[in-house]
């Protein structure tokens, strides 16, 4: 039977929620909105945006090899690697040129997954802008590299348990290396 | 009630400080200019407060309805032009008056530009009737009640030419919903206002306001029994008239892109916009004045009882759309004829009953009455549910 009641319980529905979202919390019936470039929303660990190229200490030491693996693996090609030559005409296994397209890029994380030196990391800066689309949204090196610090601020989860592994290798190696040298003292 | 005379004093100032104030200029005027030049100016400076009024209205609701939707959205609505965005109404028209105006190559060139001109003459004309204070009704005319349902019909005619002119299926079907639409509504619109007539015995607006005076001005209509459901009748006719939520159909944006300003870009569509809204302000005054008393009220000036009266119901609209989904078209046309012009017919009889019978028993009987008809049209309104059949070998 129709008699109206449903549409009064809507109306009801409707008042309450216009007077609570003046004076309650967001969690129960108040307003959501986060009013953008005056406040925001507190950072949550996983969220990422445009990778990042991390360095130990000085921005010299970058931890990139230019392997390229990240290169081939990112789904629409927006990274751009160059391998150093040294002086000898080896590889120096470190980029010379490693650029991002901002304007391709789409924030997949794919080249964190695949990354096996721990280089290149999500960031959360999102607010990128440039005032042409073409050239300036091409991020050269310079500007994607970060220190370890600042990944251990923006994501302190994930960059403690890299710093771990990166320093349990760098033991096993050192250890690695003086097993292969001849002992030079009593052996624990 | 017994005030003292001063504050009564100081109440008739605040009331008909406007009205002075219009009086205060002619005077002014009256020591320069000849005669008739002062007669004309009266008419100038009432025309002029019309016309500013309309469009000023209808910014700031826009403005009202978007921050009442957002509240129940739980949103703030729109806060960053101006404090508290009281200049977004502002932005909005510059913006409006930036954007391209399109016409269709196939359209009524004629017919396509007039529609929209057409249809803010009625909506503003309809102003004239509107008793908003004392002594504050631009046109005192007899037959204002008349004049008034007569005029706002008319805007049925430029939306149809407008859905017409467009050559787009979908603003013909908006058109042709919105013909339907009115015509229906119109009736018991028409007939809930009956009873109001009987009583005052007048069709004039501010006659009409002076028969609801009483002990501390509460004597409205509304708190009669037939009074109730004429108000409720009516208003909801009034939300089916301006086309708004949930009696939407002829710009249900969600079946007809947006019914019959499909074709309508820039200020044309910013006419029929303000042409609803303005729509909606007068049905809104037109039902304070018929049914919640006009302008009387105790302690506060005359015009701003009308104000407040008049929003409390555009809110209420805004309310609803905030609340209910549209109707279907033949619900619609059901609720219209089957429900409400019937509880119409009834009502007038019940206020004829009130005429002749002590308070007392015609509010018993007046209740009675409702209820049982009530109770009865809504059984007669149901719709034929089936039986649910069962397929003993289906399972
Ligand atoms: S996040 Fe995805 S799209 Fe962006 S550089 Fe890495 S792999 Fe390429
Ligand atoms: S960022 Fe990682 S995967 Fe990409 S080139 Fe450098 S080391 Fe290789």
């Amino acid at each position: 039977m129709i008699f109206g009641t449903g549409i009064l319980k809507g109306l009801f529905v409707t008042l309450k929620n216009f007077v609570t979202s003046y004076f309650r919390k967001p969690d129960n019936g108040g307003i959501f909105t986060v009013q953008y470039p005056e406040e925001r929303d507190k950072a949550i660990e996983a969220f990422r945006n445009f990778p990042f190229l991390a360095y130990d200490g000085t921005p010299d030491k970058v931890r990139c090899v230019a392997c390229g693996i990240c290169e081939r693996e990112c789904p629409p090609k927006c990274i751009h690697i160059v391998m150093e030559i040294d002086p000898l005409g080896k590889p120096a296994r470190r980029p010379s040129v490693f650029e991002i397209d901002h304007g391709l890029c789409m924030n997949c994380g794919m080249c964190e997954d695949v990354c096996p030196f721990d280089s290149i990391y999500m960031d959360h800066a999102f607010e990128v802008t440039a005032a042409d689309r073409g050239k300036e949204l091409v991020r050269p090196k310079e500007a994607l590299l970060k220190s370890n610090d600042y990944f251990l601020k923006i994501r302190p989860g994930t960059a403690t348990l890299v710093d771990q592994k990166r320093r349990a290798a760098e033991e096993k190696k050192k250890l690695s290396r003086a097993a292969t040298l001849p002992p030079q003292g009593p052996v624990s | 009630m017994s005030m003292p005379p001063f504050l009564r004093d100081i109440e008739f100032a605040v009331d008909l400080s406007l009205v002075n104030a219009k009086g205060w200029c002619l005077d002014l005027l009256g020591h320069f200019l000849p005669d008739w030049t002062v007669v004309l100016a009266s008419i100038v400076i009432s025309g002029v407060a019309i016309l500013a009024l309309g469009p000023l209205v209808m910014m700031y609701l826009t403005l009202l309805e978007r921050k009442v939707i957002g509240r129940i959205q739980n949103r703030y609505g729109p806060n960053r032009v101006g404090k508290w965005g009281l200049l977004q109404p502002i932005a909005d028209g510059i913006k409006m008056f930036t954007k391209e105006d399109i016409v269709p190559a196939q359209a009524d060139k004629i017919v396509h530009f007039l529609a929209p001109v057409v249809i803010v003459v009625p909506a503003l004309m309809v102003f004239l009737v509107v008793p908003f204070g004392e002594r504050m009704t631009a046109v005192n005319l007899n037959i204002g009640l008349l004049y008034f349902i007569a005029v706002s019909s008319i805007t049925t005619i430029p939306i149809f030419m407008g859905s017409w002119a467009s050559r787009n299926k979908y603003s013909l079907l908006g058109g042709m919903r919105t013909a339907a639409q009115m015509i229906s509504y119109e009736i018991p619109m028409t007939l809930s206002v009956v009873p109001v007539i009987m009583m005052s015995q007048s069709l004039s607006t501010n006659t009409i306001v002076m028969t609801q005076v009483g002990d501390l001005d509460l004597h409205w209509f509304i708190f009669t029994p037939w009074g109730l459901v004429g108000f409720l009748i009516y208003f909801l006719c009034a939300v089916a008239e301006c086309n708004r939520p949930p009696f939407d159909l002829p710009e249900a944006e969600s079946e007809l892109v947006a019914g019959f300003h499909t074709e309508y870009s820039g200020m044309k569509f910013a006419l029929f916009y303000m042409a609803e809204y303005m729509n909606a302000f007068t049905l809104c005054g037109i039902a304070t004045t018929l049914f919640l008393g006009g302008w009387q009220g105790p302690f506060f000036p005359s015009w701003l009882w009308f104000f407040g009266k008049t929003f409390a119901l555009i809110c209420v609209m805004i309310w609803f759309r905030g609340t209910l989904p549209r109707f279907r078209v033949d619900q619609l046309m059901g609720f219209a004829w089957k429900f409400l012009l019937p509880l119409t017919l009834i009502n007038i009889p019940v206020a004829a009953l009130w005429f002749f019978v002590p308070e007392r028993l015609a509010w018993l009987y007046s209740i009675a009455i409702f209820a049982v008809s009530f109770w009865g049209l809504v059984k007669l309104n149901c719709a034929f549910v089936p039986e649910k059949r069962i397929y003993p070998l289906a399972d």
